[in-house]
């Protein structure tokens, strides 16, 4: 009775126009509806128990496995149970809680641990294609699409406590737009391709036609023969495509729910939906209680009877209203059925059948009539058949017209039974439902006779059938009883328009196209900048190897493991790992190396260290949480094996940043690594050499382990390179010029960066000066103009451009420090000197106000160190720079 | 923008209220007048003082550059290339205060704006660092200014992390030939340096070194050793492009400055008087004693915002009977701009509060510098009032007392540390803010100063 169930058989509706009954499934709506929720909401929190349906259906005794068709989903909380059987299509949980796997049921066994296992057929979400494969698929995806799973490498042998439930999985041809369906997205798919890791393929046909298959027999289950399963779990999608299909046989009707349509247009569809609904359940409820009433009195007994069967059907009518007398009724009647206390019910059945067929009609001709006004003759109707009639009287009125559709199914129901696929025929074909409604009666009591025959629990269609007869008047009864409670809960959680999750930022595009390089040397510029990205990376083979077999080794092993890469900025680790990470991935796409996902943190664009877990996360699942809440999930992610698990790479940059006071986020970092089932592989970078040893923790340094590799910076000889071959074919340098750069560059730091800035600085100043003359190549004087530019010390430069009394005031500190032999003074001292040198040079001197201003304004360049106080005289002073810098600026005047 | 408030408008307050007087009723003076050509030139003189203050004030956005032809092409091309070709730059523009690095750059965007390849085609995002002062808060600015929190629609900004993330990613699905290249300016860029982690930098220099959007960082800063305050990694980043501004002019181009900072535009309603103003300041400009003046403010500074307050307090001289600026308007706001705050204080003193300090000044003499209390500067005193015998100046301790209080409130002197409830307050070490010069100085210009007191402040030991 799994609510999912009709769920599906619902969604599929459509297809088949004219399937009438589907208008049974639309009192149960509701009830149904409701009861999905729930179950979704408790997923998490409920514990669940997975128990086989039916017996096996095969054994192997020598491998002591057992098959079977079907599983039981039992949820404790809410007692709810969904039955799942093979064929059916599945979600399973997977890394990301949101976005779980969806497959298909192949197989379901038990293993000689008696553990339950579940053999499948993946099917592929979007969010599992790698980025840059999506652009294969050149149209817009929707959420709901999925891709029939070719990869080889998934293990399809999952534990069957994964599975989630059931759902809905469409083929489509590739052209034809995806049915609308607005509502309960999350219940259904749609595949139109197959993707198999390196190229997406239309379906073969006899996938396509398999999958068609595996559809249309859990429809025409559903449908035909779906008793057993409580309707509960429709949602209210369902009912609008019943809705529609019922407006196509009855046109009339179709104008009245339009209208109301349109009348509430200003509301959300889910409440739209939602009041329909109302309205709906409301209709049918009494003729339900009615009906109930009269069987009730009689059967009551029959509940211990029924038990066994009760404990496979009836949890979620108690869930939804565990007082309720309806459960008594409805056992009621189970005990009827088994125990064959023989003609009453049958009787009841058949009277109540015809009378709802006759409804049926009437309701049918009455299409002009406006619903209060049918629903009364309804009522009248009920009364003239039934005595009871009298408990109608509140909501009496307009309860009669649903309670038609109620029955019908039942018949149907049966009929499908004996000729399931005769009738599949049929619904195709005609779907005509004065001719279903005709064969009713006769098909119902002799399906319930063949019942009463029959043991309950072996085959689920007779299962399926005592409870849907029991199940429909109480579900309806139940939606008059809980629809009030229940609707305003509902409609938020469908109204609430949820912001997308990942709004995609950008910046706006330019609106005139970018200039591409005119002359060489725009184009050298071009080339020499640090964010150009040469084909390959001069210099740094030897590291490149050893960092891409190590990654590549570990790949091949399934296996884990940390290397620590350090080096001083400019080195080029960041760019040599990122191209060992590009080597990998294409030899993934080649097939020569296993699927990886790629995740890269930097220390430096992280907020907090603690907010790594949640980069890495949303890079492996795409969900957002908190960082603690994103280290358990994390935690439990690596620490457990799971299907379809990659191996992740995960780039750590900026390690030192990652520091906390614990170093719980570096010790999470690298234990990961070493669990069994992570397939995690860590390439920590960090500047310094020693940094395990000098800020790690013994626990955390002794995970991170022993690969090392450090990055020396370059020789001049290497920058030379690399400059060289960023210009390949270009002409904009003299030999020597590249030759003092790299020379100059090396001896500072060996930092690429600054080799490549001095050079692109140098095409800038060559440029400037070739409007003058005509040098179209950068010569040794550009280069050093650039190189001076950027090395030179400012301090000289600032203290000649200062004035008179700024540098006086400079000599006067030069003078107080001999004196004192401290490089420490007061204002006050040197106000003392610096007028006896105003006397020496014959100028006016200056006054406090003066002398403070220009302390401060030495101060705020920095070339002065000044105490930040009140203290007005006695501030203290100190040359920020070394007095022979000073003495020297000061001379050359 | 306000005039600027430097301490000279404090040291004048008679011509700061002309100042705010005579914008508000030109047409109260002009009635005053007697003179038929009186209402004619009054609207002159009132054009001439708004056109020169706006001027003065304002010297950022509508000033002219002087000496920084060099910088102004170098930035200039740096910010084209990076609109035209998208190519990633970042620059740090260098100079003491008031070198006119903000209007250097105002003048290149200026300049910017005007050319249509570039106008539509750059994002600013103006940044400083006395407002954001951390990167929190900077973030949400930029995204504020790229206007990206459009794109989020609801979505609050609850983390900085967030935050972070989603500005990075905003710019990492940017590239070179089709994204619109942002130019972001930091000024008071050193106080950047000291966010956590320096991660706003880090990040911006980062983006300036990869394929991203085109980014474009200048930093305006007043620290000459702003490079030894990046991080390594943030400074290997930075591409070390700076750009100085010295004030490297001599006196020449001073004068010079002078002469076009005071001189009124060809586009000024009255022309004779424009002329005549006009003459006027030439002759200023060759004139000795006003040569005398802008040197030693030259000698002093060469800001050119000391030029600009030194004009703003001699155009406040200039009204309707005194039209023209002359040699000795400029002499007297000279004056005003370098008298020392601390002496005209001194100059409001009673003789006996003049008294203790002289008694301080001569302790300060005797014990080197070395802190003291009121008990010492009292009794000091009273060795003064002994040896003199004159009545006239022998006050009750309280009342002394409370003298000495009075110099304590105008921070003359000034407590060692702070004043505990215990401590008498008698008993307070001090130390006294003003130099013997500056007592000396203030003494010479203090009316009616008692003969014997200026006798004992030239020596302690006058008496003998």
């Amino acid at each position: 009775m799994h609510a999912e169930r009709i769920d599906t058989s619902s969604m599929y509706l459509p297809t088949f126009p004219f399937f009438g009954f589907s208008i049974i499934i639309r009192k149960c709506l509701f009830i149904c509806f409701s009861f999905s929720l729930g179950i979704m909401n408790t997923r998490q929190q409920s514990k669940l128990i997975y128990s086989w349906y039916g017996k096996p259906l095969s054994s192997d005794r020598k491998l002591r496995t057992s098959q079977y068709k079907g599983i039981l989903i039992t949820s404790e909380s809410t007692k709810t149970e969904t039955c799942i059987q093979l064929g059916d299509f599945i979600l399973v949980e997977g890394v990301n809680a949101d976005q779980p796997y969806v497959a298909q049921l192949l197989d379901l066994y038990e293993d000689g641990a008696q553990h339950k296992r579940a053999v499948v057929q993946w099917f592929c979400r979007l969010g599992e294609i790698p980025q840059n494969k999506r652009k294969l698929l050149k149209r817009e995806i929707s959420a709901q699409e999925v891709f029939f799973d070719q990869i080889l490498g998934y293990d399809t042998d999952i534990a069957a406590e994964t599975i989630i439930k059931s759902i809905m999985v469409l083929p489509l041809h590739l052209g034809e737009e995806l049915p609308m369906i607005t509502l309960n997205k999350e219940q259904t798919f749609y595949v139109k391709q197959s993707w198999d890791g390196k190229c997406f393929k239309v379906l073969s046909p006899d996938t396509f036609s398999k999958l068609k298959e595996a559809n249309k027999k859990r429809a025409v289950i559903t449908n035909s023969s779906k008793a057993f399963i409580p309707p509960d779990t429709l949602t209210p999608v369902k009912k609008e495509t019943e809705n529609v299909l019922w407006s196509a046989t009855k046109p009339k009707n179709v104008d009245t729910e339009i209208e109301s349509k349109h009348s509430a247009s200003k509301s959300s569809l889910a409440k739209e939906r939602h009041s329909q609904r109302v309205a709906n359940n409301d209709i049918k409820t009494p003729t339900a209680r009615k009906k109930l009433e009269l069987s009730s009195p009689t059967r009551s007994k029959g509940r211990l009877l029924g038990c066994e069967v009760l404990g496979l059907l009836d949890d979620d009518c108690d869930a939804v209203a565990p007082s309720e007398p309806s459960a008594t009724k409805r056992k009621v009647k189970f005990s009827d059925i088994l125990g064959s206390p023989p003609k009453i019910p049958c009787i009841n059945d058949k009277s109540k059948s015809t009378s709802e067929t006759a409804e049926h009609h009437q309701r049918f001709s009455d299409i002009q009539l406006t619903p209060y006004t049918k629903v009364k003759d309804f009522g009248e109707k009920d009364k003239n058949l039934h005595e009871n009639g009298d408990i109608l009287s509140p909501v009496g009125y307009q309860t009669r017209s649903i309670l038609s559709p109620v029955l019908t199914p039942r018949s149907r129901r049966t009929c499908a039974q004996k000729t399931s696929a005769l009738i599949a025929e049929q619904i195709s074909m005609l779907g005509q439902e004065d001719f279903l409604s005709d064969s009713d009666s006769s098909y119902s009591s002799s399906s319930e006779e063949e019942e009463e025959e029959e043991d309950v629990p072996c085959t689920p269609e007779k299962k399926t059938k005592s409870s849907r007869i029991l199940s429909t008047p109480k579900s309806s009864r139940k939606s008059a009883v809980h629809t009030p409670a229940k609707t305003p809960k509902k409609t938020p959680v469908q109204g609430t328009p949820r912001t997308p999750r990942n709004a995609t930022p950008e910046i706006p595009r330019r609106s005139q196209a970018a200039q591409e390089p005119a002359s060489a040397l725009e184009e050298a510029r071009l080339r020499l900048h640090v964010s150009a990205v040469p084909e390959s990376l001069p210099c740094r083979e030897e590291e490149f190897q050893d960092i891409y077999n190590f990654v590549e080794s570990k790949l091949i092993d399934g296996t884990g493991g940390c290397m620590y890469i350090s080096g001083v900025p400019g080195t080029g680790k960041t760019a040599t790992v990122h191209e060992v990470i590009r080597c990998l991935q294409q030899a993934a796409e080649n097939d020569e190396l296993p699927p990886f996902q790629f995740v890269e943190i930097n220390g430096m664009k992280l907020t907090d260290p603690h907010q790594a877990y949640v980069q890495i996360l949303e890079f492996l699942t795409g969900q957002k949480v908190t960082a603690t809440h994103a280290a358990a999930l994390l935690a439990k992610l690596f620490s457990t094996p799971g299907p379809k698990r990659k191996t992740t790479v995960l780039i750590v940059d900026e390690l030192d940043l990652l520091w906390t006071r614990k170093q719980n986020v570096m010790y999470n970092l690298f234990d990961w690594p070493t669990q069994k089932h992570s397939r995690l592989i860590i390439l920590a970078i960090a500047n310094t050499m020693d940094l395990p040893e000098r800020i790690m923790m013994n626990r955390v340094a002794s995970r991170l382990g022993l690969t090392r590799m450090s990055f020396q910076p370059y020789t001049y000889k290497q920058l030379q390179q690399i400059i060289l071959s960023r210009l390949k074919g270009v002409k904009a340098f003299e030999e020597d010029a590249v030759q003092l750069v790299s020379r100059k560059v090396a001896a500072l730091s060996g930092d690429a960066r600054r080799c490549l800035d001095i050079c692109r600085r140098a095409t800038e100043i060559c440029e400037l000066a070739r409007h003058k003359r005509a040098p179209e190549i950068v010569r040794m004087a550009h280069v050093t103009e650039a190189i001076d530019e950027m090395f030179s010390s400012p301090y000289v430069n600032a203290i000649r451009n200062a004035s008179l009394h700024e540098q006086i005031f400079l000599k006067a500190i030069l003078a107080e420090f001999r004196r004192a032999g401290v490089e420490e003074a007061t204002v006050q001292q040197i106000y003392q000197h610096h007028v006896a040198l105003c006397r020496m040079e014959g100028l006016q001197s200056p006054t406090v106000s003066e002398i403070l201003a220009i302390c401060s304004r030495l101060g705020a360049c920095r070339l002065l160190l000044v105490e930040a106080s009140t203290k007005y005289l006695h501030t203290r002073v100190r040359l920020n720079l070394g007095q022979d810098d000073v003495m020297y600026a000061l001379r050359e005047e | 923008m306000r005039p600027s408030p430097r301490p000279s408008s404090a040291r004048a307050p008679a011509s700061l209220r002309e100042l705010r007087m005579q914008p508000a009723k030109p047409s109260a003076m002009s009635k005053r007048k007697l003179k038929e050509s009186s209402e004619e030139s009054a609207e002159c003189i009132s054009q001439v003082q708004k056109i020169l203050r706006e001027r003065f004030c304002h010297c950022g956005a509508a000033g002219k550059l002087f000496g920084m032809k060099q910088q102004y092409s170098h930035l200039l091309e740096l910010l084209k290339r990076t609109t035209v070709h998208g190519e990633s730059n970042s620059a740090l523009i260098i100079g003491p205060r008031g070198s006119g690095k903000t209007a250097l750059l105002n003048h290149v965007l200026k300049e910017l704006r005007e050319m249509n390849q570039v106008r539509e085609n750059l994002l600013e995002v103006h940044l400083n660092g006395l407002l954001q002062t951390n990167d929190k808060v900077a973030l949400k600015e930029i995204t504020r200014q790229l206007q990206l929190e459009n794109v989020v629609g609801d979505k609050v900004f609850g983390s900085f992390a967030e935050n972070l993330a989603f500005l990075l990613e905003a710019l990492r699905r940017g590239n070179r030939s089709s994204s619109c290249p942002i130019l972001f300016v930091l000024d008071e860029f050193d106080l950047f340096v000291h966010h956590k982690n320096q991660t706003l930098l880090y990040n911006l220099f980062d983006i300036s070194q990869s394929a991203q959007t085109p980014v474009t960082v200048i930093g305006l800063t007043c620290r000459q050793d702003i490079l030894e305050l990046l991080e390594k990694r943030v400074k290997s980043r930075f591409s070390h492009r700076q750009i100085y501004l010295m004030n490297s002019f001599d006196f020449k181009e001073y004068i010079q400055i002078f002469k076009k900072q005071l001189s009124l535009p060809a586009e000024f309603p009255d022309e004779s008087f424009a002329q005549k103003w006009n003459n006027n300041v030439q002759r200023l400009s060759e004139d000795r004693a006003v040569q005398a003046v802008l040197q030693g403010l030259f000698q002093h500074t060469k800001e050119l915002r000391a030029l600009h307050s030194l004009l703003m307090l001699a155009l406040s001289a200039v009204t309707v009977h005194h039209p023209l600026l002359t040699a000795a308007d400029l002499q007297e706001a000279g004056r005003q701009r370098s008298a020392d705050s601390r002496a005209n204080i001194v100059h409001g003193l009673s003789v006996l509060e003049i008294c203790l300090i002289i008694a301080m000044k001569h302790l300060n003499e005797v014990y080197d510098g070395e802190p003291f209390n009121f008990q010492m500067v009292y009794n000091e005193f009273q060795k003064f009032i002994q040896r003199k015998a004159h009545s006239m100046y022998n006050f009750e301790k309280p009342v002394v007392m409370k003298a000495f209080e009075h110099l304590l409130q105008l921070e003359l002197v000034q407590p060692l540390e702070r004043p505990s409830v215990r401590a008498q307050r008698e008993f307070l070490l001090l130390r006294l803010l003003l130099d013997s010069r500056q007592i000396m100085d203030a003494l010479q210009l203090y009316p009616n100063c008692p003969t014997d007191v200026k006798q004992w402040a030239a020596s302690s030991l006058s008496w003998l």
